[in-house]
């Protein structure tokens, strides 16, 4: 019976199958990052055109990922890319989602190294922090709406709610001024370079912290200091290990834009 | 304590000994050494050798797992005599609690109280601390604790995500009262969502035994609402870079401890009280209305000042206050900057049960009329009295004493000029009920009056006391002023009137103006 069940399910789950992914493209531009890089002299960081999923990944999608991909079935993915007691933790088993999680809801319980394998596996990467930062800045009619103290507060009332509601479908609410969804109020996300951009783990340690974590002196330097937000992002990534997941954390990917082509929704 | 005793004796024979030795081996006259010795006795006297003296060793027996409490309570003295190993587990939760009635936020807590749980180990112990943050968190979390030598205070080795637990260890080399908090960014906001608590180092003797011990912290918070806004408040970023709460609370909420949640105490007994700030950014004036503090061990280090009102507890800092209740009754724990207790919740209660020490405190004993400039002579009183005594009195000096006694007693409410306040205390100018029954009017003025009146047309329904000071001649010139007055239509009330009244008519116990 309980085979019946799994070949049932195994030829009904591609039916399930969202969708491909619509991927947004960025323009090219410069953007005064909230983060102080030691290695440059004004915060204006060069972003390069690329494109990103418009929203986080779903369930849906990343257990079609794992069908194709048995190694990163809960019960395969090796312990040290994916914590055993935390990694895809919610779903029903290796390849049943449950009742309790949707198959539009973003995707979390996921390791970094999950998330990587996930992106490549659609011929994309994660994005950077950079990348992620600036899009990041818009809100539905602004490339840059930090400096509003309304979309500040309404960034921050979700980080203030504790992680313990369900989550929301991907693509509920709408998209920003680039056309990009969710990336506040949703979920954390993993970024590619979220272990080499680490704000120390003691983030007051604002003038003498460690030489080696360059990068990490540069996040304790926080600009703007009302960035709460910015800031939570990169507290949150810092705390972080490769093969970490939590309930909140999900992620989407990007991909480099090459500077002689456009690329068209499929 | 013996030890220390032993120890402290040999110092001060080794700085007699040198101050002999320095005398001896020079041609400079120095003052007489045991002069000179006193001050060097109390410096080292001020001294417990801090850190460097601070490790016994390591530890003994098998680890011991901390009793943690919430707040009021207070684990118990550790009663050790060696270095333990001390197993910490604190887990942080992130839950909606209520600050205020029908007022929610979210709090950020460790061990999902605030303040936090309270910690208590003794100097030179080794304190393994594990930190959990719950799977329900969104937050990162971590601990610095400042009993901690070593750096952060232990905040990088204990940075844990959600679903997470990190361990470190430490060895307790201070003694003293010491506050934890989270120190993630923004660590502003961590420990204004409650992020702090209590960690008590006991020195190696131990504290002296009270009756009973408390733990009491203040936070100041920050919400988009104002104060006493109902529903779910969110953090305002603004105010707290302002410094300007909407909040100042002890343990978390308004009513943490008013009520039935007020600390107990009763008569003769010793209290201790842990006090902490968390801030993040007021410096509290920790004051309880109706004690003075026998001992405040000042900033929660190892000496005691006596005798103290109002001690201030630095944010991100502790005191240990200890006072003996004398006498029974409400003492109120404010910030005595003191619009925060009144306006933004600083408020906390410690009732106190026992019998009445009168000696000490007599409840009030007297309560008259004061009237500042108001005050007329009390001369025509005196001449009436004379007056009366010697059977001369005439109805000019009965007014006269009248208005005196008017003015002292009864114009408080029914005005100089007798107009009374419209719609509560009813006008003796003019007045049909007054004119209408001079012996009612003795009775209202023996017996006071409550219910329903109608005066001029108009009901009146407050409650008159009764004047039951006044004598005999002092209510008939009274009234005969009153009868004279305001176009009213005269007459004349005598002392034996009243007497007459005052025989007929029975007057409620005890009633007192």
């Amino acid at each position: 019976m309980r085979m019946l069940a799994q070949i049932l399910a195994l030829v009904l789950l591609p039916t399930l199958a969202i969708a491909d992914a619509k991927w947004v493209e960025l323009p090219s531009g410069a953007f005064a990052s909230l983060l102080k890089y030691p290695d440059s002299q004004d915060r204006l960081q060069k972003v390069s055109a690329f494109a990103l999923m418009n929203v986080p990944v779903s369930n849906a999608q990343f257990l079609e990922f794992v069908q194709a991909n048995p190694s990163w079935q809960r019960s395969n993915a090796a312990w040290v890319f994916a914590e055993p007691a935390a990694y895809l933790s919610h779903w029903r088993s290796d390849l049943t989602l449950g009742a309790s999680v949707l198959p539009q809801q973003p995707v979390t319980f996921v390791s970094w190294f999950a998330a990587n394998a996930y992106c490549q596996a659609q011929g994309a990467r994660l994005p950077t922090w950079n990348e992620w930062e600036y899009v990041s800045a818009a809100d539905q009619s602004h490339a840059d709406a930090r400096t509003n103290p309304a979309w500040q507060a309404e960034i921050l009332s979700w980080y203030a709610k504790p992680a313990n509601t369900a989550l929301a479908d991907v693509g509920a609410k709408p998209a920003n001024y680039y056309g990009v969804m969710d990336l506040h109020g949703l979920v954390w996300e993993w970024v590619s370079d979220y272990s080499a951009m680490l704000v120390s783990s003691d983030n007051r340690e604002q003038q003498d912290a460690d030489q080696q974590k360059f990068c990490g002196a540069g996040a304790l330097s926080i600009e703007d200091k009302q960035s709460y937000a910015v800031m939570m992002r990169v507290a949150m990534l810092s705390a972080l290990e490769g093969a970490d997941s939590t309930s909140s954390l999900g992620f989407r990917c990007a991909r480099d834009i090459p500077a002689d082509t456009t690329l068209g929704n499929p | 304590m013996q030890a220390s005793k032993a120890a402290l004796i040999t110092q001060v024979l080794s700085v007699i000994f040198i101050a002999v030795s320095l005398s001896g081996c020079g041609n400079e006259v120095l003052p007489d050494p045991a002069v000179q010795a006193a001050p060097a006795i109390a410096a080292m006297a001020a001294d417990t050798g801090g850190s460097a003296k601070g490790d016994f060793g390591p530890p003994v027996g098998e680890p011991i797992k901390a009793i943690l409490t919430s707040p009021p309570e207070v684990p118990p003295a550790t009663l050790r005599t060696k270095p333990a190993k001390v197993i910490v587990e604190l887990e942080v939760r992130e839950l909606e609690k209520e600050i205020s009635e029908g007022v929610k936020y979210t709090f950020w807590t460790f061990g999902g109280t605030v303040p936090g749980s309270f910690i208590r180990v003794r100097q030179g112990d080794t304190v393994e601390f594990h930190l959990k943050n719950h799977p329900d968190s969104k937050m990162p979390h971590n601990i610095d604790l400042h009993a901690v030598t070593g750096p952060g205070g232990g905040a990088a080795s204990s940075f844990t995500a959600p679903g997470h637990a990190s361990q470190f260890t430490f060895k307790a080399l201070n003694a003293g009262l010491y506050v934890y908090h989270c120190a993630t960014a923004p660590v502003g906001m961590h420990v204004a969502n409650g992020m702090y608590g209590l960690i008590l180092i006991e020195p190696p003797e131990g504290l002296a035994k009270v009756d009973r011990e408390y733990y009491v912290m203040q936070g100041d918070y920050y919400t988009v609402g104002k104060y006493r806004e109902k529903g779910l408040q969110s953090f305002d970023m603004q105010k707290a870079i302002d410094e300007n709460p909407t909040y100042v609370l002890f343990n978390g909420s308004e009513g943490a401890l008013l009520g039935d949640n007020a600390l107990k105490l009763k008569v003769g007994e010793t209290v201790r009280m842990f006090v902490g700030n968390g801030g993040p950014n007021l410096v509290s004036s920790f004051h309880v209305i109706g004690e003075i503090f026998d001992k405040v061990y000042t900033e929660g280090g190892s000496r005691y000042q006596e005798n103290v009102q109002t001690t201030l507890v630095p944010a991100g800092g502790s005191a240990i206050v200890e006072y003996r209740a004398e006498v029974p009754g409400t003492g109120v724990i404010v910030d005595h900057s003191i619009f925060r207790a009144f306006n933004k919740g600083a408020l906390g209660m410690v009732k106190t049960e026992g019998p009445d020490n009168l000696a000490v405190y007599s409840g009030k004993e007297v309560d008259s009329v004061y009237l500042g400039d108001k005050a007329v002579s009390a001369l025509p009183v005196t001449a009436a009295a004379a007056a009366a005594a010697s059977g001369t009195l005439t109805l000019a000096q009965q007014i006269s004493a009248g208005e005196a006694l008017y003015n002292g007693t009864c114009s408080v409410c029914h005005q100089s000029n007798g107009a009374g306040l419209a719609n509560v205390f009813p006008p003796l100018a003019a007045s049909d009920y007054l004119n209408a029954d001079k012996n009612r009017a003795i009775e209202v003025v023996l017996n006071g009056l409550s219910g329903k009146v109608m005066v001029n047309a108009i009901g009146y329904d407050s409650m008159m006391p009764p004047m039951s000071q006044l004598n005999d001649d002092e209510v008939a010139n009274i009234l005969s002023f009153a009868l004279n007055s305001w176009g009213n239509k005269g007459g004349q009330v005598s002392a034996a009137e009243v007497a007459k009244v005052r025989a007929q008519t029975k007057r409620p116990e005890g009633a007192a103006h």
